[in-house]
């Protein structure tokens, strides 16, 4: 990525500014940051490097080694390019991006637009967990006729949802 | 010709002579796949052209230009940055990277560039709801032929955190001249950036407002739907509107021969200059706009200011010529360029000067001290 001040040095010093309670992102090159007095940390209120926060913060004998499984992506790659690997990199360094999220946003959840696919999933979960009331209600009684048919319905359904399972 | 807009304004109109563009950018990636800036130079490629095929199918990009970065020219893709279709940072990239851009240059997607796909929407004027409708349209296409990356918890995952969630960036971009002029447009922007509201200059980080242009956007991403957020953006442009119609007025009625004079200059300067550096030219060119916002000028109209602001970029002037330019021949070619478009634009209205209060005759005539 290109240094947010010349655009044409590659970006090495990541950080994050604080204004009013919001954190916005900087990316400069070495010889910007000492031009424009963005290493002394005096000079502007610098949350330091965007991962310092999550590294420094989060290390853990355990958080240290952790790796994406998607992307092979680390929390000292991170520090480095202020970005992340792969969607799954969210999960994979989940307890260290918390902090970090909840101070650059409004809210810590997503509310606006989902995608249909996902929509779907979402419907059809919640469907599946209605099902499987009704069934053990269902042998509870012993409404066997009614169980075996609700049985089908979730395994159709079940089947419908990963289509590469074999229920 | 239109020569009077501002006599039959209302608050469209009024909008629409103060928002110059309003943009809506949303940021996607693909599921299970590393991010371009972390993925391997092959699979980048491999994203790419299957990305493009998806995008160029799409009904709004029949006859778009879809191409690889490394297909483009260095002035090629200024030219592109310069209309706002690709971002500096895609214009650095080569092999692996791509752009499909509708024949009407309203949706431009960029492909990997931080993200596997930034799609956005750009038009004249104010108008953030229908580019949203646009750009939210082309999202929910690609959305069937893709599989996003994408969590019930955080929303749409984005390589950088400052985007996640709606991935989304409106923005507009604003000429507010009286505002500069009146010096209060510091304090109109910590009063937008106090609303997590961001203001920039023309483009975009790091870079100082020239031409007197702004673009407010929103900062955050993840906790506030789409809609909401448009409706407070909104809300501050219009807010931002109304500021900048008081400053124009106040300006009139209390510095009005300040204000023929900067028009009139602007007007003398860009219509003879020989030799024309692209900071004046915009500031210049920012005081004409303002004169035809006020009424002062005939025979021009936004359209054709608007495109002098373009025309005389650097990649625009060497684009035109087809040939590439040192920065002192920009500036020559930038005044011929000028001097041209303004060859039939009658002269701005002019103050008559009121009677002098106290006569000291003859000064300005009086030659240098001998
Ligand atoms: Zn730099
Ligand atoms: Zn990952």
């Amino acid at each position: 990525m290109l240094c947010d001040f010349c655009k044409e040095n590659e970006a090495t010093v990541h950080f994050s500014q604080v204004v009013g309670d919001k954190v916005s992102k900087i990316d400069i090159c070495e010889a910007c940051a000492k031009a424009k007095g963005f290493t002394d940390p005096g000079n502007i209120s610098m949350l330091g490097d965007v991962l310092g926060e999550f590294g420094a913060g989060q290390v853990t004998p355990e958080s240290e080694g952790l790796r994406c499984p998607v992307c092979g992506f680390t929390q000292a790659n991170f520090k480095k390019q202020g970005r992340l690997g792969c969607g799954t990199c969210y999960e994979t360094f989940e307890a260290g991006l918390k902090p970090l999220l909840k101070a650059m946003h409004k809210g810590e959840r997503h509310v606006g637009k989902t995608p249909q696919k996902a929509v779907t999933s979402q419907e059809s979960s919640e469907h599946l967990k209605q099902l499987e009331k009704e069934l053990s209600r269902a042998i509870k009684d012993e409404r066997f006729e009614q169980a075996a048919q609700l049985r089908d319905e979730i395994r159709a359904l079940q089947a419908k949802a990963n289509p590469s399972t074999l229920v | 010709m239109k020569t009077s807009d501002t006599h039959s304004e209302g608050d469209a109109d009024s909008g629409r002579l103060v928002v110059m563009s309003s943009r809506v950018r949303l940021a996607r990636n693909l599921s299970g796949t590393p991010f371009p800036g972390w993925a391997k130079k092959a699979d980048r490629q491999k994203s790419l052209e299957s990305m493009k095929a998806v995008v160029r199918i799409l009904p709004e990009m029949a006859g778009a230009l879809a191409r690889s970065m490394d297909e483009f020219t260095a002035l090629e893709k200024q030219l592109l940055v310069e209309r706002h279709l690709i971002s500096r940072e895609h214009a650095a990239k080569t092999v692996g990277s791509g752009v499909v851009i509708s024949e009407s240059e309203v949706i431009s997607v960029m492909i990997n560039e931080e993200d596997h796909l930034r799609m956005q929407a750009l038009m004249p004027g104010f108008c953030l709801r229908e580019v949203w409708q646009v750009i939210n349209r082309v999202d929910s296409e690609l959305e069937e032929h893709l599989n996003y990356a994408y969590s019930s918890k955080l929303g749409y995952l984005t390589a950088c955190p400052t985007n996640v969630g709606t991935g989304m960036r409106a923005s507009a971009m604003l000429h507010l001249p009286a505002l500069v002029v009146a010096e209060q447009i510091n304090q109109v922007i910590q009063a937008v950036n106090k609303l997590g509201l961001a203001v920039r200059g023309l483009y975009g980080e790091g870079t100082e407002a020239s031409g007197n242009l702004f673009q407010v956007s929103n900062q955050t991403t993840l906790g506030e739907r789409e809609e909401d957020l448009m409706e407070r953006l909104t809300k501050v442009i219009l807010q931002i509107i109304e500021h900048e119609k008081n400053a124009r007025q106040a300006l009139m009625e209390k510095r009005p021969q300040m204000i023929y004079d900067q028009v009139g200059r602007a007007y003398g300067i860009l219509g003879n200059a020989c030799v024309q550096s692209s900071k004046e030219a915009m500031n210049l060119l920012s005081m004409l706009r303002l004169g035809l916002d006020l009424d002062l000028l005939q025979g021009l109209d936004h359209k054709s200011i608007d495109d002098m602001f373009l025309l005389t970029q650097p990649a625009h002037l060497q684009k035109h010529v087809n040939q590439k330019l040192t920065a002192e021949q920009r500036d020559v070619m930038r005044a011929s360029l000028l001097r041209d478009m303004l060859k039939d634009v009658g002269r701005p209205k002019t103050m008559l000067p009121s009677p002098p209060e106290s006569t000291e005759p003859g000064r300005e005539d009086q030659p240098d001290a001998a």
